[in-house]
């Protein structure tokens, strides 16, 4: 790799627990859970076993015109929002066709999703199904596509050096940012715009999840179902939303004066080659996802004071990680699990817990994780609880594991 | 069948609807592409909105022909029930 330094100049998210970053990192200061009970006919048609998610707090359409809205799926929408928002937060105008702020083909966009469009993809068939071809919309397979996100993304704020969007499930996001990084590093881009989106909540998710037995049905009591680390978790809630964030040449946001959030130091992104949705049981992907990350910033464990943790409250998996945590890094790191509050954003996840982890850099504080009331003891780290923890970092690590076996950790230092 | 003013703010409905152009910018000299800016995929929607409103058919290689609002109000009245 060269030397070329990147910073994070911009940050965009819509999440359950609000419609952009301030309204999203306020809920996870103030202990806000993004659970609810899920409001469908067809929880009962199906009588699904699980009947709670992390819907978006504020529906896509409030910022997004009806009919561009028409032409989007709804994971569409929420990558475009997302990135709408990091533009802006960047310091960059609305390009226009005689102005972009930044030079079209020094501009790259990498998105990734886990699933993409299936609610498209289940509604034109329904309508098939029913009414025959004339009523499927010639729009249902740029609707469907994973690669929809970033594409549209790229189309409305004009990025020429390539669209990217990788598909790794649950750690999509993270790796739409490690990817972003790479653009930047190999010199393909000066400024990419990066993340993960996702909005997948419906009949047919919500049972395959159920079937795998991976997610909670505390359907009683929506607000503390998702529990990482917790000794009562019983599975993780499935979540929508997106984050996006401004990956751009540290020389370049340095001449223009931007604010920089962070700087992203490192990434580790390895396969475990072992089972499509368990973990290996020594954890030796995610170890060395986190060991790659420290090696590639030029830095040692003990650099590392906080963990932002993937944990998504199912019970083999928290205990797994935070075994990995702490034989890659030790038991010194401040951890904290966002998943509590925000439940599980699939392919937004990585994205938005990125987005989290630049912030505690930023401000030096840790939220805590919602619903932690007694740490499991085979967890053995110190998970911040209760109330948010005030501290000085110089670097953390986020780390998303998916399905598939994907490990990715983001490594991130101070600005 | 209705008359061809009738036809023309029919279609203004659909139009607008599926591209969000003002239903007052529908003329019939406008080109959907050129003047509206509806992309090809819109112009299927907007032509099977239009089959099911008007109870007509619009062939793929009739459709190709609709350039403006007023070829395609004009095949509506020459082709409706």
């Amino acid at each position: 790799m060269s030397n070329i330094d990147v910073v994070v100049t911009g940050l965009g998210a819509t999440t359950p627990l609000g419609g952009d970053v301030a309204s999203t990192w306020d809920g996870l200061l103030a202990g806000r859970s993004g659970v609810r009970a899920i409001e469908a006919d067809w929880l009962e048609r199906f009588d699904l076993p699980v009947r709670i998610g992390a819907a978006l707090a504020e529906e896509p359409t409030e910022r997004i015109p009806r009919v561009q809205a028409r032409r989007l799926d709804r994971c569409e929408q929420v990558a475009l929002i997302a990135a709408r928002q990091a533009w802006a937060d960047a310091g960059f105008a609305e390009p226009t066709d005689e102005h972009t702020d930044v030079e079209p083909e020094r501009l790259g966009v990498s998105i990734g999703t886990g699933i993409g469009g299936p609610v498209t993809l289940l509604q034109q068939d329904d309508l098939l199904e029913e009414h025959g071809i004339r009523k499927v919309s010639p729009l249902t397979v740029p609707m469907l596509m994973p690669n929809g996100p970033a594409a549209h993304v790229g189309i409305d704020l004009k990025a020429r050096a390539g669209v990217h969007s990788p598909a790794s499930a649950c750690a999509s996001g993270a790796e739409g940012i490690a990817t972003g990084y790479q653009m930047i590093q190999s010199g393909r881009a000066d400024v990419v715009i990066a993340g993960g989106a996702e909005a997948c909540i419906a009949p047919i998710t919500i049972a395959g999840f159920a079937q795998a037995r991976t997610v909670s049905t505390r359907n009683d009591d929506p607000a503390h179902a998702s529990r990482p680390f917790d000794t009562d978790r019983d599975g993780f809630v499935l979540g929508e939303g997106a984050g996006v964030v401004i990956l751009e040449r540290a020389d370049r946001a340095a001449a223009r004066g931007a604010t920089v959030y962070a700087r992203l130091s490192g990434f580790g992104i390895t396969s475990d080659a072992h089972h499509i949705t368990g973990n290996h049981p020594e954890g030796i992907g995610q170890i060395a996802a986190m060991r790659n990350a420290i090696t590639m910033a030029g830095l040692t464990a003990n650099d590392v004071g906080h963990v932002n943790a993937h944990a998504t409250s199912t019970v083999v998996g928290d205990v797994g990680e935070a075994a990995a945590i702490r034989q890659a890094i030790g038991q010194h790191p401040v951890v904290t699990a966002p998943k509590g509050a925000l439940g599980h954003l699939v392919g937004g996840a990585g994205a938005v817990e990125g987005i989290a982890t630049i912030l505690s850099l930023y401000h030096g504080v840790v939220p805590a994780t919602l619903n932690l009331e007694n740490l499991d003891p085979k967890v053995d780290l110190d998970v911040v609880a209760g109330e948010p923890r005030k501290v000085e970092l110089t670097a953390a690590i986020s780390n998303s594991f998916g399905f598939g076996g994907h490990n990715t950790a983001l490594l991130f230092t101070a600005a | 069948m209705a008359d061809k003013q009738e036809i023309l703010s029919g279609l203004a409905e659909i139009v607008e609807e599926v591209a969000g152009v003002a239903q007052d910018d529908v003329s019939l000299e406008k080109s959907f592409v050129d003047d509206l800016d509806i992309d090809s995929l819109s112009m299927v929607e907007i032509a099977v909105q239009a089959e099911d409103k008007f109870g007509v058919k619009i062939p793929d290689d009739e459709l190709a022909n609709l350039k403006t609002v007023g070829d395609a109000v004009d095949y509506v009245a020459n082709n409706s029930k």
